[in-house]
């Protein structure tokens, strides 16, 4: 039986560029063997809620980690200070994503009771950032939850600094989940459908899901976005995926 | 959805924070997800001192109807000041 132990805690972890960046680390107790996930935070940032999810994998059994990506443009501010000041930056370097989630990963493999077998997920402009790290490094499974600008180019009037992605699908190193809402405008159903026809082109293993009475944000359980069968369902479908790729 | 769209203008003026009150030089404007409002997207203003770094922050979150209603009432007072006071 297990004792569902966890320990959950700030580290310093080697990002991009070889830079020392802030991370939250949560890792089950009293497992011999087991699989890691990398935890990609929302736009609002390194914050509470994204802190809680990293914890809801560590109860699972696998070792989370999640960078804090808006670090190096506020070192030691709180949260929405910190992501008040990347935006204004124009949000996260893709290079940079990559560097740092490459870091975490790294970390995660070289834990004592690793099984070797490294996962990634992120919400809302993380979900996009979890597709391009997959696209970009040897991952085991990858969840892209609401990402944006996967497919589909930003509105003119809209100053993003990241562009469609979709192209990368070729080097995807991974099976993919994707768990979307219907409501949602970014991405749409139509550029989710877009999305699922070219990775079925390229022959990628993907499994995608989409919610009726659900929009952007569902697995938000501190915002009105909340939806609880979304979330509810979506939650099960990431403990069947990452069973099946990630576990020993 | 995340919007980063972000008007950045220039300003002149004071602000209180947490750490008390402090000279203002850039505002930020976006309309996007909030940080505490209970809406899915608000309009943001941020009321900034760079220099002073990222916590030199004074933060509002409206609903898109408030935000209206605010940027109307500034208007208002603004033109009803007495003559040669602005």
């Amino acid at each position: 039986m297990s004792s569902e132990a966890l320990i959950a805690e700030t580290i310093s972890i080697t990002g991009h560029d070889g830079d020392e960046i802030e991370a939250y680390l949560a890792r089950p107790l009293g497992i011999d063997s087991f699989g890691s996930v990398v935890v990609i935070h929302h736009m609002p940032g390194y914050d509470a809620a994204t802190k809680e999810i990293t914890r809801t994998f560590a109860a699972h059994g696998y070792a989370a980690l999640m960078a804090n990506l808006y670090h190096r443009d506020a070192p030691g501010a709180s949260p929405d200070d910190a992501a008040a000041a990347a935006r204004a930056k124009g949000g996260v370097p893709d290079e940079r994503l990559v560097g740092d989630v490459g870091g975490a990963a790294d970390y995660l493999r070289a834990l004592d009771g690793s099984n070797g077998k490294v996962g990634v997920i992120g919400y809302c402009s993380g979900g996009r950032q979890s597709f391009l790290a997959a696209c970009s490094l040897p991952l085991d499974a990858a969840v892209d939850c609401y990402g944006a600008f996967v497919v589909g180019t930003p509105p003119a009037e809209m100053p993003l600094k990241v562009g469609p992605i979709a192209h990368l699908a070729e080097n995807l190193s991974c099976p993919l989940l994707g768990l979307f809402g219907a409501d949602d405008k970014y991405p749409s159903p139509d550029q989710v459908d877009e999305l699922d026809q070219i990775l079925t082109k390229e022959g990628k293993e993907h499994e995608f899901h989409v919610y009726e009475g659900a929009g952007h944000a569902f697995f938000s359980v501190n915002r009105p976005a909340y939806r609880v069968e979304a979330a509810n369902d979506g939650w099960q479908k990431i403990w069947d995926f990452y069973g099946r790729y990630l576990a020993s | 959805m995340c919007t980063y769209l972000t008007e950045k203008i220039e300003v002149a003026g004071s602000g209180k924070g947490a750490a008390g009150w402090f000279t203002l030089t850039d505002a930020t404007v976006y309309f996007d997800h909030p940080q505490h409002a209970p809406a899915e997207h608000t309009l943001n203003i941020d009321f900034l001192n760079p220099g002073s770094g990222p916590s030199a922050r004074i933060a509002v979150e409206l609903t898109a109807e408030s935000a209206r209603a605010l940027a109307k009432a500034i208007e208002t007072t603004l033109a009803s000041a007495p003559p040669g006071m602005i």
